[in-house]
């Protein structure tokens, strides 16, 4: 068993500043821009060791994305006990007491960010 | 219908099981043992950091009740009265969490350990605590984690490291790290873990614990904040096998407010243990009593890169041929591709499941100068509410979640996820080696628990950390850490440190799984040296 970290590869090329940018904005995640040269390292290491999976033969194996063998199933189309909505209201950072705030949804450019 | 051949429990005073049975009984009472128990967590707590909050008052309060239900002769109903349980802070405790409509509730918060959610205050409470709370346990506090349980070490905590009761200059494990630490040092008897990809198993290894991640569906996940879902589950550490038996019974079953929880029968203690029930019910299935089929993993054992891994699993499997247990060997070739797998799937799930930290309706919201807008607001509370790991793994799961990788990270995976549970349904079956095994067993962790600052800096040796136990949250089987020994260093100067060994069992048979576990805690007999 291979619980060497390092045996597969030899310190992969770090992802570039530029694919970095790429997932931090899918992610929606602003970082100080010296955060991002560390960051694209260690996801290229992680990168380099999942890459093993390419290597095996899975050929005709099914998918497996849950293990759960329930079937879905429905709730009884009946009102019950639900959080009130001043509790909920009670919960976000930012609130007029009815509703709950947030900052300008379009920006400066007049556009969706 | 139980029968006699059924193990009894020896009596030990500090077990959940005896607590709850001279509560009961009235030769103690639960307002001074949870007074112990708090005791105890202030004096030892500074030094290990295991928990996050503590409800002394509430604690106390719904004490002193328990003990006049018992007093006014209605204890039947309380399985766990007076036990003081301890829950890792990733598991909603709400003002509703009272055993009593006419106490107050507990009211804590439900942090994390993340920045994200330092000052969030759960509405509700999840599922399996309402149960133990509704079986009479008293719960005394929360416990730190690796943020988002997401980590092997305890050390990924907005709210500081936990340290390893056994040498404090040594990891917990994680990331249940607090509430492995609360049992270890004895501050209470039981503790609620979770467990994606090790986060039980792993810290009860390293405390000299026994953990328990059951079968996934067995306990509701309601209440548990998400990590990766079709991997995550609840589960107990405890000193002892009874003792996790006692507290299955009591948090597992269906709830209708996770769909994924299993409509089959529950889990009874009574299938295993004689006299153990909480809901003084009989048996439903025959009791498995041995001699068992032990599968062994000879490569993970071969493998094992520490000398007291080997010796503990070496003394494992002499300790299953002297009881007359069959040793047989079999091969899980795609384990080696779990940790690649597991890397895949768990930051894939995390990456959607932590979308819903966006700094609207609850949790951190970033400042924002005047010009900023929503996007800047998501993005830099984002950056800023999550710690390092969290970046880490949302980032990674977003990069195989994208176009143009789905299909070679996801969906590769997702593949190699059905090939390792087919291999450890092979081995179930006795199809390639035609005995079928009651049990896997193999390493729970590579080694001991490591020093403190020892893997932070290189994220692939930590998740290498999770190598024997990932491929069992891939399969959605049930698991169990047992305590098997502890290192010998020829300095005298070191505190020893325990060492675990992992059983597998089949999905949903919990019960053939604690008793060969129990058998095993027997055969063993591992007399702790004292903790430091």
């Amino acid at each position: 068993m291979d619980t060497t970290p390092h045996q597969s590869h030899s310190s992969p090329s770090p992802l570039t500043p530029d694919e970095v940018r790429r997932i931090t904005r899918l992610a929606r995640i602003e970082l100080p821009e010296a955060r991002l040269a560390p960051l694209g390292q260690d996801l290229a290491t992680i990168v380099a060791y999942v890459n093993r999976l390419r290597a095996l033969n899975l050929e005709g194996v099914e998918p497996l994305t849950h293990v759960a063998d329930e079937t879905n199933r429905l709730a009884a189309d009946e009102p019950g006990p639900t959080l009130s909505t001043q509790t909920l209201i009670d919960m976000a950072p930012e609130s007029d007491g009815l509703f709950v705030k947030v900052p300008k949804v379009l920006d400066d450019q007049g556009g969706g960010a | 219908m139980t029968t006699p051949t059924l193990p009894t429990i020896p009596p030990n005073p500090d077990s959940a099981i005896a607590i709850a049975r001279d509560v009961r009984a009235r030769t103690r009472t639960a307002h001074s043992i949870t007074r112990e128990s708090l005791d105890r967590l202030h004096a030892i707590n500074p030094a290990i950091n295991a928990f996050a909050q503590t409800f002394a008052d509430t604690a106390l309060a719904h004490a002193k009740w328990i003990d006049e239900q018992c007093a006014a002769s209605h204890a039947a109903h309380l399985p766990l009265a007076g036990v003081p349980i301890a829950i890792k802070d990733n598991i909603c405790i709400g003002p509703d969490a009272t055993p009593s409509p006419t106490l107050p509730g507990i009211a804590g918060k439900t942090t994390c350990a993340s920045r994200m959610l330092e000052h969030y205050k759960s509405p509700f409470t999840a599922t399996a605590v309402s149960r133990l709370i509704r079986a009479g346990a008293i719960i005394i506090g929360k416990t730190n984690l690796d943020e988002f349980a997401m980590g092997s070490s305890g050390e990924n905590s907005a709210f500081g490291v936990t340290r390893n009761p056994w040498n404090h200059a040594h990891v917990p494990g994680g990331s249940s790290s607090g509430s492995a630490a609360a049992v270890a040092a004895r501050i209470c008897p039981v503790a609620l873990g979770s467990d994606t990809g090790g986060s039980i198993r792993q810290p009860a290894a390293f405390c000299g614990l026994v953990g328990l991640k059951p079968t996934y569906g067995r306990i509701s996940r309601y209440g548990l904040v998400a990590y990766a879902s079709s991997l995550d589950q609840i589960g107990p550490l405890t000193t002892n096998v009874a003792d996790a038996a006692l507290i299955l019974e009591i948090i597992n079953g269906q709830d209708l407010h996770d769909a994924t929880s299993s409509s089959r029968a529950p889990f009874l203690a009574s299938n295993v243990f004689e006299s153990i029930s909480a809901n003084a019910t009989t048996s439903s299935s025959p009791p498995h009593i041995g001699p068992f089929r032990i599968g062994v993993v000879r490569k993970a054992i071969d493998a094992a890169n520490h000398p007291a891994v080997t010796q503990a699993l070496h003394r494992t499997i002499a300790a299953f041929k002297a009881r007359g247990d069959t040793i047989i060997d079999i091969d899980l070739p795609m384990l080696d591709a779990a940790i690649a797998a597991y890397y895949v799937v768990a930051p894939a799930e995390a990456a959607s499941n932590l979308a819903r930290f966006d700094g609207v309706r609850y949790g951190y919201r970033a400042t924002l100068a005047p010009n900023e807008g929503l996007e800047t607001m998501y993005a830099r509370s984002r950056g800023q509410g999550f710690g390092p790991e969290v970046l880490r793994r949302i980032m990674l799961g977003t990069h195989v979640l994208s176009s143009g990788y789905y299909d070679a990270y996801y969906i590769t995976a997702s593949k190699a996820r059905r090939a390792i549970l087919n291999d450890f349904n092979a081995a179930f079956e006795g199809i390639n080696t035609n005995f079928a095994c009651d049990v896997i067993l193999m390493p729970t962790t590579p080694g001991p628990a490591f020093a403190i600052g020892s893997k932070t800096t290189d994220p692939m040796a930590m998740y290498l950390e999770d190598i024997y136990t990932v491929a069992i949250n891939l399969a959605g089987l049930p698991a169990i850490n047992i305590p098997a020994g502890f290192t010998n260093y020829a300095d005298q100067e070191t505190q020893p440190l325990p060492v675990g060994v992992q059983l597998v069992g089949r999905a949903f048979d919990e019960s053939r799984l604690l008793a060969v576990a129990h058998a095993l805690e027997s055969a063993l007999n591992i007399k702790p040296p004292q903790l430091p």
